[in-house]
């Protein structure tokens, strides 16, 4: 793992967190969606703030091909659940919403979900069958002259 | 009635978002490196790579199924319930899914972090 993926799988968090905000905002703002009316739910997907939340999702996307080309999904997804963390310290500072001690707990679970999986390898192989290792030939005796 | 629909809500997003997360990591798998494929062939040629894989095409359908299941979810209850009730069990179902479908080793310590990932997001609905 390099600088440079850390980063991508921060990306991954990051932009979660920013575009699901944004569009649950906007989806608040628009009220209930109703089965009835369905070009409602498809127009809901113009107002600003939704729009900016799936531009954010769409740079979250991105991001999480990126992880998925070079680690297992076993590894990227506890690891970008550092979301929920931020999610929580957004709920926290920005919504000022009542943040319970049940809740911080629950951060703490999920940090040390992530230092647990963050010890091993981001990508492992299939298991194959053992195939007999290679056994390089011996040199051939010199002919002493 | 809202409980029930917020949880019927959660269980297509939990079926939907897994299916799609194994689907999309198959396909990443079978392009290999993105970074290292944009360094030798250009972005264009990266994502025509990208879209052209059948499996990438089925993974976006099921994760758009996620997020419209996600939108109709948010309207009807909090974010606080549908989010993080979904995400936990998606990471439980992902773990089993990746095991069987991706043959990924999943060693008790991906279990561990699955688990305690899980539990710690159930601890943040409540």
């Amino acid at each position: 793992m390099t600088f440079r993926k850390y980063l991508v799988l921060a990306g991954v968090a990051i932009f979660a967190v920013t575009g699901d905000s944004l569009v649950s905002r906007g989806m608040k703002h628009a009220g209930a969606v109703s089965l009835h009316n369905l070009p409602s739910i498809i127009l809901v997907v113009f107002r600003p703030e939704v729009a900016l939340g799936v531009f954010f999702l769409l740079a979250f996307f991105a991001c999480y091909m990126a992880a998925l080309s070079w680690a297992d999904l076993t590894y990227v997804l506890p690891t970008t659940s550092v979301s929920f963390i931020l999610l929580t310290l957004v709920a926290k500072f920005a919504l000022h919403e009542n943040v319970s001690v049940t809740r911080w707990m629950g951060v703490l679970l999920i940090s040390i979900g992530v230092g647990v999986v963050t010890q091993g390898p981001s990508m492992t192989h299939p298991e194959k069958p053992q195939q007999p290792e290679c056994v390089p030939a011996p040199e051939p005796a010199r002919m002493e002259s | 009635m809202s409980q029930a629909y917020a949880w019927s809500a959660v269980a297509t997003i939990v079926s939907a978002s897994t299916a799609g997360d194994v689907l999309l990591s198959h396909a990443m798998k079978q392009v290999g490196d993105v970074s290292e494929l944009r360094r030798r062939k250009g972005f264009l040629a990266l994502a025509g790579t990208v879209l052209r894989t059948p499996t990438f095409l089925l993974g976006v359908t099921a994760m758009a199924t996620a997020f419209y299941a996600m939108l109709f979810g948010l309207s009807w209850a909090d974010v606080s319930l549908v989010v993080p009730a979904s995400t936990s069990l998606t990471f439980v179902t992902n773990a089993v899914a990746a095991k069987f479908f991706l043959h990924e080793r999943v060693d008790h310590r991906r279990w561990l972090a699955a688990l305690l990932v899980a539990g710690g997001v159930v601890l943040l609905a409540l």
